[in-house]
């Protein structure tokens, strides 16, 4: 009955249903749930490539165009007076330096306390002095002569221009920016594989259909046709399905980094360009899916006599 | 010559020419090689030695797709019907119409008028499985000549008719010949073949053995619409 309905329902639109019957076959249960599935791991991956780039931005623009001097303990400089005072007077001179900022030792001992105990808070343990040196990215100072002078006036000071960690952090997230291009590559790879097997598995199920479209005169474009559609259908289907799935993984996810409320970890806002990017990957997987159909038949076709 | 795989020879040292706008009958026993003659006509089947040609082109040289334009100007009745099962008979009927992209408002009335023809007004939105035998040949008669081919190509085609429509379908061919139509019918109803002034061309054992009056020409190297 179901089926008579629809034919009269495609009369009264006047157009001919797909003559190759694929709306009946298993792929029509799986293929969306596959493709939701690839679409959904490549989802995470790029949203943790894009977190871990916003990460690296965030800590390059914080930490280029500031410098930290340690004064070691036993340095005169390292205690509040006049030596201090003339290292800050000294370096904030220099051509490039736009600030010259001693941490106080209340906010020192404020940062180590939880780590290192009342032992801090006394007093006992000798602390480093940290000074903070504003610098301007756009004109530098001369490192050399910079660290030159903190030597000349508190001997034994080290100059930090967190270069080094940063070059490891922006290896860190180039790997992982890297990984996940792998991961959306394989993911790829696997669709159009199995989309190749199910295409196959159809063309192998209608072949008699097929057959007889070929000997009334049907080229093997619209043999394609027939099964390109199908699959983009699915795969629009599927990838909706899986976009959809990875949305609340995607706010889970933020919602434990913001709770943790590190500066070191990465956080999960998206740009509205990467939010676009991620909405067009059903429609890629849709794509993708019904190029894969589209080829495999062809081919397949091509090899028939 | 023509043999399936490593089985025997199927047709042997047939030579035929069959010419533009001619009517014929191709009868014999079963088994005799009707049904493969007309498989390499309708570019279902190429010979394994020897040439076949139609409409003035051998049928080893054209590409896939000139191939299916070949093929759209020739009207297939097979002996199965091959009808699709999940289609209607209006979309069957309007199948041919569909892959030759000239489906349309008038295509469709096309479609009703001749399925009324044929009998199954009453018919048209029914799905093959529930139609008798003798139903599911009409639709396919009519899915066989709704394009006007050129080329019309029947193998049994009023296997599973009563006489009377079997008659009837058979002037609707001469109907179509008259039009430019070259027909090819093969049947082993040589009662019904006897009532008609065409030639007749017998196959015995893969071979044409006996050519009544007027039958196709022989010593032609060529089988199909010249």
């Amino acid at each position: 009955m179901a089926i008579l309905k629809k034919a009269k329902r495609q009369k009264a639109k006047g157009r001919l249903r797909q003559p190759v019957p694929l709306d009946r076959d298993a792929s029509v249960r799986y293929l969306p749930l596959l493709v939701a599935i690839m679409v959904y791991l490549a989802a995470l991956a790029l949203a943790g490539a894009f977190s871990m780039n916003k990460l690296a931005e965030r800590w390059d623009s914080g930490l280029t165009g500031a410098l930290t001097l340690q004064v070691p303990a036993e340095t005169a400089a390292a205690a509040d007076g006049p030596a201090l005072d003339a290292l800050v007077t000294a370096l904030a001179g220099l051509p490039g330096v736009l600030a010259v900022e001693p941490m106080a030792r209340e906010e020192m001992t404020d940062l180590l306390e939880p780590w290192l105990g009342e032992t801090v808070a006394a007093g006992d343990l000798p602390l480093p002095r940290i000074v903070a040196i504003t610098i301007d990215p756009a004109n530098p100072p001369d490192l050399e002569a910079l660290r030159g002078r903190a030597a000349e006036l508190a001997p034994g000071s080290q100059l930090d221009d967190h270069q080094r960690w940063l070059a490891r952090l922006l290896d860190l997230t180039r790997a992982v920016e890297i990984m996940a291009a792998v991961v959306v590559v394989l993911v790829i790879l696997a669709a159009c594989i199995m989309v190749a097997f199910v295409t196959r598995m159809g063309l192998a199920a209608h072949d008699r259909a097929i057959e007889l479209l070929h000997l009334i005169g049907a080229q093997d474009s619209y043999v394609a046709r027939q099964f390109q559609n199908h699959a983009l259908s699915l795969g629009l289907r599927g990838g909706l399905l899986g976009f959809l799935c990875a949305l609340p993984t995607l706010y889970l996810a933020r919602f434990l980094l913001q709770r943790i409320d590190s500066g070191l970890l990465p956080e999960l806002s998206l740009r509205p360009l990467e939010w676009a990017l991620l909405i067009l990957l059903p429609v890629a997987a849709a794509l993708v899916t019904m190029l894969t159909a589209r080829v495999t038949v062809l081919r397949t076709l091509a090899r028939m006599p | 010559m023509l043999r399936y795989g490593d089985g025997p020879e199927i047709l042997k040292r047939i030579s035929l020419q069959f010419d533009p706008g001619s009517y014929h009958f191709l009868v014999g026993a079963s088994g005799a090689g009707k049904s493969s003659l007309l498989r390499m006509m309708y570019l279902a089947q190429h010979p394994s030695a020897g040439r076949v040609a139609l409409f003035g082109r051998d049928i080893a040289g054209p590409s896939r797709s000139e191939t299916a334009l070949m093929r759209r100007r020739i009207g297939v009745v097979f002996q199965d019907f091959r009808l699709l099962d999940h289609l209607t008979a209006r979309e069957n009927v309007a199948l041919p119409l569909h892959i030759s992209g000239q489906a349309g408002a008038r295509s469709a009335k096309d479609v009703e008028e001749l399925l009324t023809w044929v009998g199954l007004a009453d018919h048209m939105d029914a799905l093959p499985p529930t139609l008798s035998g003798g139903q599911k040949q009409r639709v396919a008669i009519a899915r066989a000549v709704i394009g006007r081919p050129s080329l019309l190509l029947a193998d049994e085609p009023t296997g599973n008719l009563d006489d009377r429509m079997a008659v009837r379908l058979l002037y609707l061919f001469e109907e179509l010949n008259k039009i430019g139509t070259t027909v090819v019918i093969a049947t082993h109803n040589e009662s019904l073949v006897e009532r008609f002034r065409h030639p007749v061309t017998r196959l015995r054992d893969g071979e044409a053995v006996d050519l009544a009056p007027g039958a196709a020409r022989p010593e032609s190297p060529r089988a199909g619409n010249g």
